[in-house]
């Protein structure tokens, strides 16, 4: 008759599973890769196709941050926190005030920063750019689809994006004052 | 009515310790599974910006990330203090992004080339002339999608 087998005694996996687990907790990091996603422009083929954009002037916002982070909207000095209601109401104005945009299809931000700006300022001002963006985005889709930009598909995302292209043109930087 | 009549007080049971392990195992696979181990040594160090309009980037497979800010302090007497970008695991400049960007390209299938992400995990004091050298070296090889890597505004922004 076959005899009764030993029991392997396993009080100890615990441990070992343990001490396995304390490994992964310590090396582990749970980092998720965050930030503001931009596209840059490709490199124009050749310097005829730089054209000096036509662009009626009014249709432009022009940003200008200099090497000491102050930042001129339109020629106002402006805070990076103001930026973004004034976007708005800059895209948003469908003709209304002569100094604003014609409407959000032909609104363009130039932005323009200096070799000395430091990134902080430069992400802080993209930031409340596409923060201005979004909302906008937000409200025509509540208007049009009764969703969030969020929630719609990539179809519905481009016909929104069509009536209110993301369009940032930014200028080589300058050298005013480095330090 | 001696149902209820106070017996003398019974020994605790024993708890059975059977099913630790297996409790164990589950939280180990857990960590198992999550786990990135840190791919390189941080050669510079950095913090990045703060920003509201977050995007999480899916995919790790499909980023690949450039590093900026000064060199850490024990690496400062040989490379100074100077902002520099870390490649993989070597102290560089924005020249040897191209050689960078097509070693990350040959590692993934052709059709997917279009879908990499750079992430930039730059200091914020970091001054933009040496960010623009590294966009413009970047668009030079075509790489286009950018991810300024930045973390969730707290309370007390105020610029």
């Amino acid at each position: 008759m076959p005899r009764a087998r030993p029991e392997i005694n396993a009080s100890s996996m615990a441990d070992i599973a343990f001490l396995l687990l304390v490994f992964f907790l310590v090396t582990t990091t749970i980092d998720s890769d965050k930030g503001l996603t931009v596209k840059l422009p490709p490199i124009p083929e050749n310097e005829d196709e730089i054209v000096d954009s036509k662009q009626n002037k009014r249709n432009v916002l022009n940003i200008l941050v200099n090497a000491k982070d102050q930042m001129l909207v339109n020629d106002e000095v402006t805070k990076v926190l103001e930026l973004k209601q004034l976007t708005i109401d800059f895209v948003n104005n469908n003709g209304a005030d002569p100094t604003k945009s014609d409407s959000p299809e032909e609104a363009v931000v130039s932005l323009k920063n200096d070799n000395g700006t430091t990134y902080e300022m430069y992400l802080s001002v993209h930031n409340e750019l596409k923060a201005a963006y979004n909302s906008m985005w937000d409200e025509e889709s509540m208007t049009v689809f009764g969703k969030i930009y969020e929630e719609l598909s990539s179809e519905d995302r481009r016909v929104i994006r069509k009536k209110y292209p993301y369009r940032i043109s930014e200028a080589e930087p300058e050298d005013y004052g480095k330090e | 009515m001696g149902k209820f009549s106070k017996k003398k007080a019974r020994a605790m049971p024993a708890i059975s310790t059977a099913s630790l392990p297996d409790i164990i195992f589950i939280l180990l696979f857990f960590f198992m599974v999550v786990t990135v181990m840190r791919p390189h040594d941080m050669m510079v160090k950095f913090t990045i910006p703060q920003a509201t309009e977050l995007v999480k980037l899916e995919n790790k497979s499909w980023v690949h990330t450039i590093y900026v800010g000064e060199p850490v302090p024990k690496l400062q007497s040989k490379f100074g203090t100077a902002p520099r970008l870390q490649l993989n695991d070597k102290l560089s400049t924005p020249k040897e992004i191209p050689t960078f960007i097509q070693n990350e390209r040959a590692k993934v299938s052709e059709k997917e080339v279009g879908l990499l992400w750079t992430s930039l995990k730059a200091d914020k004091a970091v001054k933009m002339g040496l960010i623009t050298d590294i966009k413009q070296e970047l668009r030079k090889i075509n790489q286009r999608k950018v991810n300024y890597s930045s973390v969730p505004r707290g309370e007390g922004f105020n610029k």
